[in-house]
C-alpha cells in the first residue's frame, strides 16, 4: 500500500522542519517527504491547509483493562485514541489485577495483542499491589521490556522506600514516573483550597499537597540521580520547583494535562462531577503559570490522564463521585483551542509537547516525521470547529470536564504503521 | 416589584438569586404571614399539588416548617426519611427522584448531608426542587427566614451590620446569610475560632474575626450557630466548655455593649455551648419569631417555585 499526502505543512520538531511537503508512506513506513512527490499511490490525500503532525504520544493513560471493563477496555480506549490522534500510549498499571509481576504483564500484552489499534506500551508499579510497601522486581519486568514504573494514583508515602526505589531504578536505568500528593494533606478533599471550596462547602485539597511532595521527591532524586518524571502537575508552586530542580541539574521531566491549562476552580460552581479531577482544578494564577511554562519548556509534555468512569460513578453526590475525566479524544484540540489560537505557543512547540518530548522521555523512536520510520502521523484541520457531546465519543465512558465546550482543530486521518486507523467522516 | 416574575424552576442556593429574586420572596413571603393567624389557616395556592420532604438527614424544624407550610397552601404532603425509605436498599439520589417524578409529584423539598445533592437532583428531574440544606453548601429558606425577620425589625437591610457567630466551616445556614445579606446591603461580619473560619471567606465579602468584642461592637443584631459537634470528625474544634467560655453569648458580653442587639439562632439551640439560656430567652431574642416567620418564608417559596412552569 502506497499512499501520498500532498500538500500539507509539515510539523516536525525533531527535524526542525516546519514547512509544505508531500509524504509517500509505503507499507508501514514513510519512505520519503519532499517538495513534490510525483509519484503512482493507491491512494492520495489532499492536505491543503492541513497540518501533518507524527502521531500523538501520551505517557498518561488508564485503559481499566484488566479488571474494570465497565468503564474502558483495550480496545475502546485505542479506538479513542486514534480519533483524538494518539498512536502511541503509556498504559497505567492501576488495574485489577495491578500490573506489578511478569505473569499480570503477560496477561496485559496479550490483551494488547488481540485488541490495540495503536501502540500500547505497558508500564509496572513501584510496589506490588500499589500499596507502597514492598518494590516489585524492577530488573525482571525491565527485561520484559518495561520502562517506566509508577504507582499513579497513589504516592508511596514512605520516604525510605521511595528512595529505595530511585536507587534500584537508578541502578537498572528505568524512569519512576511519580504521582505527587500527599495524602495526610488532601486528607478527604474533593476541590482546590480555597475560595470555591468554601462556596460550595465542599473539602479543600491545599496545594501543599502536591508540591510539598514533589518537594520531597526533587530532593530525593538529586540524592539518588534517579531520572524522575512528575505528572499530572497543576499549580503555580509545583512548576517552580520542578523549573528551579531543572536548573540545578536534577533529571526530571513534567506533564499537565488539558484540564489544568484550560478550566479553573470557578468551573465548578454548578458541582459538575465531571470536573472533579484529582489534582484538582485550581485557581486562574495557577492556569496562567501552567501556560508561561508550556511556553517556556519547564513543563516537557501535555498528557490526558484519561480516567474513564461509568456514569452511576460520576452521577452522584459530589463528594462520592470518582476523581477524574477522559481526554483522548479533546486533548490535541483543548491545546490547539487554549495555546495556539491564543499565540501562547506555536505549532512547533507543540509538537514538542506531544509527540517529541513524551517520545525522547520514554527513549522511543516516536514523535517524528522521518524517511525510514514508522509511518505514525496524523492530519489535522486547525481551523475546524466541533462541540463536544456526550454521543460522539468512542471512548466507553463519558465522562468529559469538556461536555458542551467547542473547540477548535480537528484530526480529519490518523495514519498509524501506514495504515489509516481514523478518518473523520464530517 | 410587580414587573418582577419568578421564572426559576427550583430554588436551591442564594448564590444563584439576585437582589429582585430575594426581594420577590421576601414579599410574597409577607403577604403569606397573615394566613397563619387567621381561625382558618389554609388558602388553595397549591390545592391538587404534592409536595414531597425527602430528608436524608434528621431534622424537625426544617421539616415540619415546610410540611406545614405546603398544608396551609392546601398541597398534599408526602415526607420520606431516608434511613426508612429504598435509600437503605441502595438506591441512587438521582433514580430516588425520578421514581417520585413518575409518582406524578410536583416539588420535591431536599435535604441532604452532601454539599450540592439538591443541584444533582435538580439536574436530573423536571418537577422542582427546594433545597432545605445540603451539607456545608447552603440552607436558602433559613436565610430567607432571618433576613426576613431582621426586615420585619429594621425596615431594611440595607446598611445593617449583622454577626454570624460560630462555626462557620460546617454551616450552610452562614453560607446562605453571607450570600443574602450581603446582597441586599448589610455589611456581614463572620466570627469564629480560626479552625472553624473557611479558607478566603472573606472573599465573600464579609469581615472574618476571631476577636468576639471586635464582632459584636457594631452589630445591630448577632446570628449565633450552633457547634455541629457530629462534624468534628478529626477533633479540631474546641471543647463545648472552651468554646462557650470564649465565643458563647451571655447576658454580661450584651451588656458589656450598652446598645441593643438582636439575637438569632438557627436552632436547635446547644444551651450553655453556644448561648445561654438568659439570652435565648430573653427579650431581644428573635429566636422564636424566626420559627413562625419561617412558615410563611417556605410558603412563598413552594408557591413561587410551582408557579414558575
Amino acid at each position: 500500500m502506497r499512499i501520498i499526502i500532498k500538500e500539507g505543512f509539515i510539523v516536525d520538531p525533531i527535524n526542525n522542519f516546519l514547512n509544505y511537503a508531500d509524504i509517500l508512506i509505503e507499507e508501514e513506513k514513510i519512505k520519503k517527504i519532499e517538495r513534490k512527490i510525483e509519484e503512482p499511490a493507491d491512494l492520495t490525500i489532499l492536505a491543503k491547509e492541513k497540518i501533518v503532525l507524527s502521531g500523538l504520544v501520551d505517557l498518561h493513560v488508564h485503559l481499566r483493562q484488566p479488571g474494570r471493563e465497565d468503564k474502558e477496555t483495550i480496545l475502546t480506549a485505542t479506538s479513542a485514541s486514534a480519533k483524538g490522534g494518539i498512536t502511541t500510549l503509556l498504559a497505567m498499571p492501576n488495574t485489577e489485577p495491578p500490573i506489578d509481576s511478569e505473569e499480570n504483564l503477560r496477561l496485559l500484552k496479550e490483551i494488547i495483542k488481540k485488541d490495540a489499534k495503536v501502540e500500547v506500551l505497558p508500564s509496572c508499579t513501584i510496589t506490588l499491589k500499589r500499596e507502597g510497601k514492598e518494590l516489585v522486581d524492577f530488573k525482571r519486568l525491565k527485561e520484559e521490556g518495561v520502562f517506566v514504573f509508577t504507582d499513579d494514583g497513589s504516592s508511596i508515602e514512605d520516604e525510605d522506600l521511595m528512595l529505595q526505589a530511585m536507587l534500584k531504578a537508578k541502578k537498572e536505568d528505568v524512569l519512576l514516573f511519580l504521582h505527587c500528593e500527599d495524602k495526610s494533606l488532601s486528607h478527604k478533599g474533593v476541590v482546590n483550597l480555597g475560595i470555591i471550596s468554601t462556596r460550595l462547602g465542599l473539602r479543600g485539597i491545599p496545594k501543599e499537597a502536591e508540591y510539598k511532595r514533589i518537594e520531597r521527591d526533587l530532593k530525593l532524586a538529586q540524592k539518588t540521580d534517579c531520572p524522575i518524571h512528575i505528572t499530572h502537575i497543576s499549580c503555580k508552586e509545583s512548576v517552580e520547583l520542578i523549573a528551579e530542580a531543572k536548573k540545578k541539574g536534577i533529571r526530571v521531566s513534567c506533564d499537565t494535562c488539558p484540564h489544568y491549562f484550560s478550566l479553573t476552580e470557578d468551573d465548578l460552581l454548578d458541582f459538575d462531577t465531571n470536573k472533579k479531577i484529582n489534582p484538582p482544578l485550581r485557581t486562574k494564577e495557577d492556569v496562567l503559570a501552567i501556560k508561561q511554562a508550556l511556553r517556556e519548556g519547564i513543563i516537557d509534555c501535555i498528557t490526558s490522564d484519561h480516567a474513564p468512569h461509568t456514569e452511576h460513578e460520576k452521577e452522584v453526590e459530589f463528594e462520592n463521585a470518582e476523581f477524574g475525566t477522559i481526554g483522548l479524544e479533546t486533548e490535541l484540540s483543548v491545546a490547539i483551542t487554549e495555546l495556539i489560537e491564543t499565540k501562547i505557543i506555536d505549532w512547533k512547540k507543540l509538537g514538542e509537547l506531544f509527540c517529541s518530548n513524551p517520545a525522547k522521555i520514554l527513549r522511543i523512536e516516536r514523535g517524528s516525521l522521518s524517511p525510514g520510520k514508522d509511518a505514525n502521523l496524523i492530519i489535522l484541520d486547525p481551523k475546524k470547529e466541533w462541540v463536544v457531546r456526550k454521543e460522539d465519543f468512542l471512548s466507553k465512558s463519558k465522562n468529559s470536564a469538556f461536555l458542551g465546550k467547542t473547540l477548535k482543530g480537528k484530526v480529519e486521518y490518523t495514519i498509524y504503521k501506514g495504515k489509516i486507523i481514523y478518518e473523520d467522516k464530517k | 416589584m410587580d414587573n418582577i416574575k419568578w421564572t426559576k424552576k427550583d430554588l436551591l442556593a442564594l448564590s444563584e438569586l439576585s437582589k429582585e429574586e430575594i426581594e420577590l420572596i421576601l414579599e410574597t413571603a409577607s403577604s403569606f404571614k397573615e394566613i397563619s393567624t387567621r381561625e382558618i389557616k389554609k388558602v388553595p395556592a397549591l390545592r391538587g399539588k404534592t409536595v414531597v420532604n425527602l430528608f436524608y438527614e434528621p431534622s424537625t424544624r426544617t421539616r415540619v416548617s415546610f410540611e406545614i407550610a405546603a398544608k396551609r397552601l392546601s398541597a398534599d404532603v408526602i415526607n420520606i426519611i431516608a434511613e426508612t425509605s429504598s435509600v437503605r436498599k441502595g438506591e441512587s439520589l438521582i433514580d430516588t427522584g425520578k421514581n417520585l417524578e413518575a409518582l406524578k409529584i410536583d416539588i420535591i423539598v431536599l435535604r441532604h448531608n452532601s454539599s450540592g445533592a439538591a443541584h444533582l437532583l435538580a439536574r436530573n428531574v423536571g418537577v422542582s426542587v427546594v433545597n432545605a440544606g445540603d451539607g456545608w453548601h447552603e440552607h436558602p429558606t433559613q436565610a430567607l427566614l432571618d433576613i426576613f425577620t431582621l426586615k420585619e425589625k429594621f425596615s431594611k437591610i440595607q446598611g445593617l451590620n449583622v454577626t454570624i457567630i460560630g462555626d462557620i466551616a460546617h454551616s450552610r445556614v452562614a453560607r446562605s446569610n453571607i450570600w443574602g445579606l450581603t446582597k441586599l446591603g448589610a455589611n456581614v461580619c463572620v466570627c469564629a475560632p480560626k479552625e472553624l473560619l473557611p479558607q478566603d471567606i472573606e472573599k465573600l465579602n464579609v469581615k472574618a474575626t476571631t476577636d468576639i468584642d471586635e464582632a459584636l461592637k457594631d452589630a445591630d443584631c448577632i446570628n449565633v450557630l450552633r457547634m455541629q459537634l457530629e462534624r468534628d470528625e478529626r477533633s479540631v474544634f474546641p471543647s463545648a466548655l472552651e468554646y462557650f467560655k470564649q465565643y458563647g453569648i451571655t447576658q454580661e458580653r450584651i451588656n458589656k455593649l450598652k446598645r441593643k442587639i438582636l439575637i438569632m439562632h438557627p436552632g436547635p439551640l446547644n444551651r450553655g455551648v453556644e448561648i445561654s439560656s438568659e439570652v435565648a430567652d430573653g427579650e431581644n431574642s428573635l429566636i422564636l419569631e424566626q420559627v413562625t416567620n419561617g412558615i410563611a418564608v417556605r410558603m412563598a417559596v413552594l408557591y413561587l417555585v410551582s408557579q414558575a412552569k
